[in-house]
């Protein structure tokens, strides 16, 4: 509305001052001074991810001595390596079992904390908070301790119960296992709270209607919760699936990769082989693998989002 | 006032005249004529080591008249690791940088030749030993000048109690200080029943089979120890070999001998596994005694660093060398190797060594009889053996003698180690060589 009078105003100014009005109309137009007002954002995207995110791209394309252009011939290499499908196949297994779990603990306990009374619940919700809260290469180094391969306190513990020793890191499973309990310990609370917020926001009227229709305790979350909460379920599951999926810090601290490569996702390979093996274009094309299938992902689950958007 | 014209002749004699007094004439120089220089040495774990090198930097920028300045960048998390791949990307960073074994060869296109120092450091120390050469040059150039600083041997920190009581092994005889090994009998098969034997005490050896370095350097050295070369110095790919099978079928021997999570150890785990008392022996430089000495005193007293057992095909210690190497791009290349030379000198080496507790190692033949090596303790010589005064084992390190960019590959990816593990678990021999000869090929990229 401010635009259309703006540009009524204008018409009625004489062609000699035409010039400095058209620049004084850019800065009153909305859009313009909103543009101006992200610039130093869109700088600092550009700068901290775009340029990294294409010159990886481009490292991608080069040889391991990066002195020649090789095309696509880094992922063809890849493609034939039995370890790079290992990867592939333990980040999915990573990645997809961590957030569902993730989702679900954070659904449950986002219902207990909602049927808390309000004058608890903050204390509630703010403890459940706190290993989302604590930075991860923290935490993680105390899971470490936990699970340490000859002092575990949990094998100390297990010991009085004539349990164990259970090999938390030593053994293929295990390892896969401890990885993944640590990633839905710190995530878990993220989906928590988000689903709090869209519980909150789910109008009584609804579950009162649905009260007097005479819906059950399971009818009520599968007919007023879940619907009303799918939009909120399904922009936190894509965040959490491309976080998850981009993960460092919990497999590198924990296991390194190993035992057997068995528990590498794809970041934690990358640096293995670009870092550490100095082959920072095979690093780069490991790193790069798993873009594409996300970004197709995203446009999928965006699309749907802003079609129900539309909808409503 | 009289105004005198210049001729062109006179012109150009000015010119001449003062081009040569500037060349020739005594050095006048301010504070920092000479310009800056910017460091990056390995964060020493050994506390107030760095400061020897402070000073010695220090010691040589107020004689030449350079400001520097010093960064102490520690390998925890690979932090050095990813200093060297950032500034070799940006084209930009510290004038003389430290490199740990393999970086110097990957990196090899952008850093600056030093064998017009290197010549000299040799003649006035000594020569270097074979590893050195390996990793250090690359078509007759030398890439870097072999640090002291965070060089180290990962040879056997054995209890001399338990070794006694359960194995029946007087380590200190076998090694004394002092004096010259006796250690005929310390072969893999007198290595394997004493471990047996530490095995059933309840104070097993802790040797890990985790892809961080200790765990690869150890199995480098028992592969060696058999000969065992997965690719060879042509770069041809050699794993399916007798050698290699028997190095398996040791490790197949000493694996349940090890506590049981030897798998999942990494670069703390024998450490750890030495200084709460647990372990008979493990394969480290000086850094876990040294640990003892702090925190458990009593186990201390009963360590003794010594020489690697020998197998069919010899004796070797896993060596870990650093380098101090200046970029080609470096903005200030000769007051660089002006301070490497500085920091070669025997005195400045020997500084470094004490300050060190005896951890670092040189790299040169005349400099590893200090007297710190054999007055460390408790026990008092309990380093003497630790710098190879006798050249009695070979150094070496894991994938050698494979061209440096593929043995890299190796190292990193832990091939050893995952080698042995997979066929102490039960895979067969056969399909164990295939999975590495594929590892191996893959490694041939370039």
């Amino acid at each position: 509305m401010a635009d259309v009078v703006v540009g009524q105003a204008s018409v009625t100014r004489s062609t000699g001052v035409r010039k400095r009005s058209s620049l004084r109309n850019a800065v009153k137009h909305k859009s313009t001074v909103a543009f101006l007002m992200t610039l130093p954002l869109i700088v600092l995207i550009a700068v901290l991810v775009l340029y990294p995110a294409v010159y990886s791209l481009h490292l991608a394309t080069l040889s391991k001595s990066m002195t020649k252009f090789v095309g696509l011939g880094n992922f063809q290499f890849l493609f034939k390596r039995e370890t790079f499908w290992l990867v592939v196949e333990q980040s999915c297994i990573f990645a997809i079992t961590a957030v569902i779990f993730k989702a679900l603990i954070g659904f449950i306990v986002a219902h207990f904390v909602h049927n808390i009374p309000a004058k608890g619940q903050r204390k509630w919700r703010g403890m459940l908070l706190v290993p989302w809260v604590i930075p991860p290469a923290m935490s993680t180094l105390a899971w470490l301790w936990l699970f340490d391969p000859s002092y575990s306190a949990f094998n100390y513990t297990l010991s009085f119960l004539n349990i164990g020793p259970v090999p938390w890191l030593g053994e293929a499973s295990w390892a896969r296992f401890s990885v993944i309990l640590v990633n839905i310990w710190i995530g878990a609370p993220f989906f928590m709270i988000m689903y709090l917020a869209a519980l909150k926001s789910v109008p009584d009227q609804l579950y009162e209607a649905a009260a007097i229709d005479g819906a059950n305790w399971w009818q009520r979350i599968w007919y007023v919760t879940l619907p009303m909460m799918r939009n909120i379920i399904a922009i936190t599951t894509l965040f959490s699936l491309i976080v998850t999926f981009a993960n460092f810090d919990i497999v590198r601290i924990l296991t390194a990769g190993g035992p057997l490569d068995q528990t590498h996702i794809f970041a934690t390979w990358a640096f293995k082989v670009g870092i550490e093996g100095s082959d920072i274009p095979l690093g780069a094309s490991v790193s790069l693998f798993m873009f594409p299938i996300l970004a197709i992902a995203a446009i999928f689950i965006l699309r749907d989002i802003n079609k129900r958007g539309n909808e409503a | 006032m009289s105004r005198k014209t210049l001729t062109r002749r006179q012109f150009v004699a000015a010119t001449a005249m003062s081009s040569t007094a500037l060349i020739a004439a005594p050095y006048v120089r301010g504070a920092y004529a000479a310009g800056k220089l910017s460091i990056g040495f390995w964060d020493h774990w050994v506390p107030g080591a760095n400061k020897a090198s402070t000073d010695l930097v220090n010691e040589w920028a107020a004689k030449e008249k350079v400001e520097v300045s010093i960064d102490y960048i520690t390998s925890q998390g690979n932090k050095n690791l990813v200093t060297i791949a950032a500034e070799a990307q940006a084209k930009s960073g510290h004038d003389i940088l430290a490199m740990p074994t393999w970086w110097p060869h990957a990196n090899a296109n952008y850093i600056e030749p030093v064998n017009d120092i290197m010549d000299s450091i040799i003649k006035e120390n000594g020569a270097v030993n074979d590893t050195v050469k390996y990793l250090g040059q690359a078509n007759g150039k030398w890439l870097g000048i072999p640090a002291c600083i965070g060089s180290q041997i990962k040879g056997p920190c054995s209890r001399i109690d338990l070794m006694k009581k359960f194995a029946n092994i007087d380590v200190q005889a076998m090694y004394p200080a002092g004096g010259p090994p006796k250690a005929d009998n310390w072969t893999l098969d007198t290595f394997l029943k004493a471990a047996e034997a530490c095995h059933k005490g309840g104070n097993p050896f802790g040797i890990g089979l985790g892809m961080t370095s200790d765990s690869v350097d150890s199995a480098g050295a028992f592969f060696s120890a058999f000969g065992a070369d997965l690719v060879n110095a042509k770069g041809d790919v050699t794993v399916k070999n007798d050698n290699v099978r028997q190095a398996l079928e040791f490790y197949k021997k000493l694996i349940p001998l090890l506590p049981p999570d030897v798998a999942a150890w990494d670069d703390a785990s024998n450490n750890k596994w030495l200084v709460s008392g647990k372990g008979a022996m493990i394969m480290n430089p000086p850094s876990a005694w040294a640990v003892a000495k702090r925190d458990a005193p009593q186990v201390a007293e009963q360590c003794w660093t010594h020489g690697f057992p020998a197998g069919p095909k010899g004796r070797f210690a896993p060596y870990l060398p650093y380098f101090w190497t200046t970029w080609n791009f470096s903005k200030n290349k000769e007051a660089a190797k002006s301070l490497l030379v500085h920091l070669s000198k025997p005195s400045s080496i020997e500084k470094c060594v004490v300050a060190s507790g005896g951890y670092d190692l040189p790299a040169f033949e005349k400099l590893t009889t200090l007297k710190v090596w054999a007055e460390e303790g408790p026990p008092k010589g309990t380093l003497f053996h630790y710098p190879n005064p006798y050249n009695h084992q070979k150094l070496s390190i894991a994938a050698s003698p494979a061209p440096p960019k593929i043995a890299q590959q190796i190292y990193a990816q832990g091939t050893l180690t995952k080698m042995a593990l997979k066929y102490a678990q039960g895979e067969k021999m056969e399909d164990v060589l295939a999975w590495a000869e594929g590892e191996c090929e893959g490694f041939m990229r370039s």
